[in-house]
This record gives structure tokens, sequence and C-alpha cells, in this order.
């Protein structure tokens, strides 16, 4: 199985995305389905430089929920920001990074996109620390916090 | 007779009342995010340098695409009368890529910034 199947988490979301696709689910998709799956991950292996291992499907689920809930909390705070037309006082802001493992970072430069008020800017080298620019930046410090306590802590129990 | 009637008559009003219930869900939630999508496009505008600039259209790609999917999502499984979920896909798709974009754009500004020698943050090595 191992073999067949380098990468089990993306075949399964290949076959999910592929019968979502397709207009009836029956024999003939299921059956293309499962040769997409197995084919596609072999041949864009080399894309993949490190193995990705996702463990922990809880902390997973947990940590969904929380990026929507804040999502759907800072879409709220930045269009006030933005209708206010008030003068913003933005900033960058230097986070201390423990986690390394390049797939848990890029998703969380999912996140960081993904809950607007706050953009990557820039990776260290040895991945060390990470510089954010952030729209509204009241209190440094705090978000440092809650983004290594939200965010990179359940990602390292995920990916290392 | 007309007890028949009645029930009958009960159950048209239900279904009407439902039905008349999800459209208004899904018109609440593609106007939500319509009001996302014109929010963001107006900070866009708006705001004063790249670095603000670079936070509005994060609007569109969270809420704007995932509300106007999820109302076409629902809308069509109701008329269809199957499920039709295929349009998640597209904001899914955003999210993995719009980082990529995000991320490119600010290193180039960060970088253009240090170069005139403008207020910008020391790098991080």
């Amino acid at each position: 199985v191992r073999r067949l199947l380098p990468a089990p988490v993306l075949s399964v979301a290949l076959f999910a995305v592929w019968l979502s696709l397709s207009p009836t689910v029956d024999a003939a998709a299921v059956l293309l389905g499962a040769v997409v799956a197995v084919v596609a991950p072999a041949l864009t292996a080399p894309l993949r430089p490190t193995p990705v291992h996702v463990r922990r499907p809880l902390v997973a689920a947990r940590l969904l929920g929380r990026v929507i809930l804040d999502s759907l909390r800072s879409n709220v705070t930045v269009s006030t920001a933005v209708l206010s037309r008030r003068a913003l006082r933005s900033g960058f802001v230097r986070v201390p990074l423990d986690v390394r493992d390049p797939n848990a970072l890029a998703v969380l430069a999912m996140i960081v996109t993904a809950t607007p008020g706050t953009a990557w800017a820039e990776l260290a080298h040895d991945r060390s620390a990470l510089l954010l620019h952030v729209l509204s930046l009241e209190d440094g410090p705090g978000l440092v916090a809650t983004i290594k306590q939200r965010y990179e802590r359940p990602l390292m129990e995920i990916f290392e | 007779m007309s007890d028949v009637a009645a029930a009958v008559l009960r159950l048209a009003l239900g279904c009407l009342v439902l039905a008349m219930g999800f459209a208004l869900l899904i018109a609440v939630v593609a106007l939500a995010g319509a009001v996302a999508a014109l929010v963001g496009s107006f900070g866009l505008l708006s705001l004063r340098s790249f670095f603000q600039r670079v936070h509005a259209p994060t609007l569109v790609s969270t809420v704007g695409t995932w509300s106007i999917a999820l109302a076409t999502a629902l809308q069509q499984s109701l008329v269809r009368d199957q499920v039709f979920v295929h349009a998640l896909l597209v904001p899914a798709f955003v999210a993995v890529t719009a980082p990529i974009t995000t991320i490119f754009l600010m290193r180039a500004a960060t970088f253009r910034r240090r170069v005139a020698g403008e207020d910008a943050p020391p790098p991080l090595g």
C-alpha cells in the first residue's frame, strides 16, 4: 500500500475532488478517479521535496474551526477599518518561529493570508522568524503570542 | 372533503414558507459575499500605502468568494435536487493560491523599499 499510495492524503483529496466534479457518480467515474488518485501523486512526487506527515485529525479539525472563526471576525474588523477611513497605525511585526516543517509553514502562510489584517512579508532563511505586516497594529506582542499559541502550536502537533 | 382540501392547502403553504425561507437564506449569504467584495475593492482604492492596500483583497478572497460559492452550492443543490458542491472548489483553490501572490508582492515591495532607503523593516537574515 505504501508503495502504491506514497501520499495517501493527497490521493484521497484527488479522489474526492474528481467525484465532486463528475456530473454523475457511477462506476466509470469511480474507476477514473481511482486511476487519477494513484497516478497523479506518483507523477508529481518530485514537486514535494519533503514528505507530508499529517497526524492528529482532531487537532486539525479544531484548527480549521478556529481559523474560520478568526477569519470571519477579522473580516468584520478590517471592513470597519476600511469604511471608517480614519488613519490606521499599521506596521511590521517580527514573529520568532519554533516550527520548521515547510508544509506546516505553508499552511501557516495560508492561515495568515486567510485572516484579513495580517500579511506574510518575509521568512528568515533558517526559518527562525517571520515578518508580518499588520493593518491595524495595536498590541504587537499580544498578536505574536496569539499566532504562536493559536496556530503554530497545533501546526507543530499536526506536522512534526 | 373540506378536511382534505384544508390539509392540502396547509401543506402547500408550509412548502411555500420553507422554500421562501431557503431563498431568503441564500439571498442573505450571496449578499454578504457581494458586500465583502465591494468593501474589499473600496479598500483597495482608498487605503494609503501599498502595505495597507495589500490587506483589502483578502476580504474578497475569504468572505467574498466563500459566501458566493456557498450560496451557489445551496441554490443549485435545491434546484437540481442533488448535492452540488463543486462550486466550493473555487474558494478552496483561491485559499491555497492567494498566499503565493501575497508573498511575492510583499517581498517585492519590501525589497524596493530597502533599495530606495525608505522606511522598511531590516532583513531577517
